[in-house]
């Protein structure tokens, strides 16, 4: 699994509530059998019009745009579990997202693949958002290791949650089934005693 | 130490519990389908592992299969690929595939139950989210990522801190032409689509108690819509009757101590929930979605809530819905044309799901501007339903009976709904596109849904029930 210590960098600023793995990556897109090439479809819908000409409202559409850090609005990632979802955020250049409120499967996806989920309050999401409205190269500086993200040019700063396993698993580049299949002896001991 | 029932089965599946640490979890039972397997087989290609228990392990292609002409080579090379990528990693690997053409083939929450897989008392996953259906007969299932489903592949194990429970209480007896689709949609309304996240929900209450097994089917299913992890009910003697007799439920003396074991299967009666919310179904109508979340939803008679009534943060997001769905602020949808209408889904594609449609529509037909597709959820749901004529009854009313799959509830296979399109859904999500690109779904019940296809607009079904 990829590593994650520590970024800087501009952000990708997508204000809407309730983003759904639908949105972030559609059904009909899900036909592969590998793991890349999914950026390309990512927010499919609300990047490319039906006859696939580009929508140059839609934020991915805007190069002032760029970054490695996409911030959403609240109950990101709801919905189907499709692990597709963090793949084809991932596949498109973002190692964090950060959101006010995940759902738990898109979570789970994201720390598993070394996408790295960072919860924030409402008021700091709302301080990102207004931060990067006023300039659109605005950067934020993430830190795993203290569990911290940065708003580099107010220097306001936020500390957050993480599960200390699931920490160590993405600074080493560990996965749960290295951590699990080192215990097997205590699988089959389990079955026996059933 | 009273314990509910969520902590009971969980306790009973810890391989090892260690602080700072997720729990290790042993999965009684895995369930694969074709869209999200196919790149935990290559990672386990890549670790040069099998699969631990193949045994524990059912497969069925259900998402992208086309739900006419079954027996023919899939059109689409995409999905076909991905179909027989599943038929050749279920060989490879020694997993039992119920595929096209198989009399137990269909949607994998219709067939796990029907076929007595799904028990209680059992852990079980797959990858996908509406896994929460199985826990009607209170068993803890939940929906997996692909990563997750290597996992289990390789362990039969899987790495999950223990999750907080929450009780929804439902008390009283439903109105006529009320269902359990009704409740959950009503429910989801007033806890929104994130109202569960982080909890496992235990329905409860006399409401529940007198729903069927695949009315309570119907109610977990859609547990996942308020973000919980999953949902159950504490098995009772609606669900061992349900389960005798199956395919592959115990039979003889395995019967009498599995049945010795799920009467043991409740929530203490001092066990602590962290949360509890209580509702009345006198208080419940049939209930219709104007968004594009299933929480956006309300009593069919209502009106729209206003943007102005939100708050100010989610203003922006709710108008984006209202748009994409074409409605105004405190509009009716009473009498709104509709275009589609969607019977299926492992929701609403169960054997009294299409009952309960045949019975209303028998002698009517369906108004000539709407499109009715009825897709059963399995091989054998499809079969009941014609030893029991409903067929003739669909085909006398203009419905089409299709084949078993996901099918329009994700349209992933060919049965897309039109941009701009409104139907009417018995499915589990309204999210934009979720149909079809720009398409726009309204999540009702199965009765719901038959009235809208009998009249052509959306109707409010009791004024169409004779008195009984």
């Amino acid at each position: 699994m990829k590593k994650f210590e520590k970024l800087t960098s501009a952000i990708v600023p997508l204000n809407i509530e309730n983003i759904d793995t639908d949105q972030i990556i559609p059904a009909r897109f899900l036909k592969a059998t590998t793991r890349e090439g999914f950026g390309e479809n990512l927010f499919r819908d609300w990047r490319y019009n039906g006859d696939h000409t580009v929508k140059p409202d839609f934020v991915l559409n805007d190069p002032a745009y760029t970054g490695r850090i996409l911030v959403a609005g609240k109950n990101f990632g709801c919905g189907s579990s499709r692990e597709h979802a963090a793949w084809a955020i991932q596949d498109a250049g973002f190692d964090v997202v950060i959101s006010s409120f995940f759902a738990d499967i898109f979570k789970g996806n994201a720390l598993n693949n070394g996408l790295l989920p960072i919860q924030v309050s409402d008021d700091f999401l709302s301080a990102i958002f207004t931060a990067v409205s006023k300039d659109h190269t605005a950067k934020l500086a993430v830190d795993l290791e203290k569990q911290t993200v940065i708003i580099a040019d107010t220097g306001e700063e936020a500390d957050f949650e993480i599960n200390a396993y699931k920490k160590s698993c993405l600074i080493n580049g560990y996965d749960d089934i290295d951590f699990i299949l080192a215990q097997k002896h205590l699988i089959e001991e389990f079955e026996q005693a059933k | 130490m009273s314990k509910t029932l969520v902590e009971k089965i969980w306790d009973a599946h810890v391989v090892k519990s260690e602080a700072g640490f997720p729990d290790i979890l042993y999965i009684d039972t895995h369930l694969i389908h074709e869209v999200t397997s196919p790149q935990a087989f290559d990672g386990l290609r890549k670790r040069g592992l099998p699969v631990f228990r193949p045994q524990q392990t059912v497969a069925t292609a259900d998402h992208n299969v086309p739900t006419i002409d079954q027996l023919l080579p899939i059109k689409e090379e995409l999905s076909r690929y991905q179909v027989d990528m599943l038929t050749k990693n279920c060989a490879e690997f020694g997993i039992e595939l119920y595929g096209l053409g198989h009399p137990f083939q269909g949607i994998v929450h219709v067939i796990g139950p029907e076929l007595g897989i799904t028990l209680p008392g059992k852990t079980m996953v797959c990858g996908d989210s509406h896994t929460s259906t199985h826990g009607a007969f209170g068993a803890i299932a939940f929906g997996i990522g692909t990563s997750q489903v290597e996992q289990v592949f390789a362990t039969q194990c899987l790495l999950q801190q223990k999750p907080k429970t929450m009780k929804i209480e439902v008390n009283g007896t439903l109105g006529k032409g009320v269902t359990a689709k009704d409740i959950i949609l009503y429910i989801l309304s007033k806890i929104s689509a994130a109202g569960g996240t982080g909890y496992f929900i235990e329905y409860a209450g006399s409401a529940i108690e007198a729903l069927s097994m695949e009315a309570r089917m119907t109610i977990c299913n859609m547990s996942i819509e308020m973000g919980a992890r999953g949902g159950l009910i504490a098995p009772d003697q609606t669900t061992f009757d349900y389960i005798k007799g199956r395919e592959f439920a115990p039979a003889g003396a395995e019967w009498d101590k599995a049945l010795a074991y799920w009467k043991t299967l409740y929530s203490d009666a001092d066990a602590k929930f962290d949360k509890v919310l209580t509702f009345d179904a006198e208080d419940i109508g049939p209930m219709i979605t104007y968004g594009t979340n299933p929480g956006m939803g309300m009593g069919i008679k209502e009106h729209i809530p206003s943007t102005s009534s939100q708050p100010d943060k989610e203003q922006l997001s709710y108008q984006k819905a209202l748009n994409y769905m074409g409605f105004d602020d405190d509009s009716s949808l009473i009498g709104k044309p509709v275009d589609y209408v969607f019977i299926g889904s492992c929701t609403n594609s169960r054997i009294e799901d299409l009952r309960e449609v045949a019975g209303f529509v028998k002698d009517k037909q369906k108004a000539e501007s709407v499109t009715v597709w009825i897709v059963p959820g399995s091989k054998q749901v499809e079969q009941q339903a014609i030893n029991e004529g409903l067929d003739k009854i669909f085909e006398q009313a203009g419905f089409q009976l299709r084949e078993p799959g996901c099918s329009a509830c994700l349209g992933m296979n060919e049965d897309k709904i039109p941009a701009g399109k409104y139907c009417v859904s018995t499915s589990n999500r309204n999210f934009e596109g979720r149909q079809g690109p720009d398409a726009r779904t309204l999540l009702v019940s199965p009765l719901t849904a038959a009235a809208a296809a009998i009249t052509g607009k959306i109707t409010d079904v009791r004024e169409m029930l004779t008195e009984s």
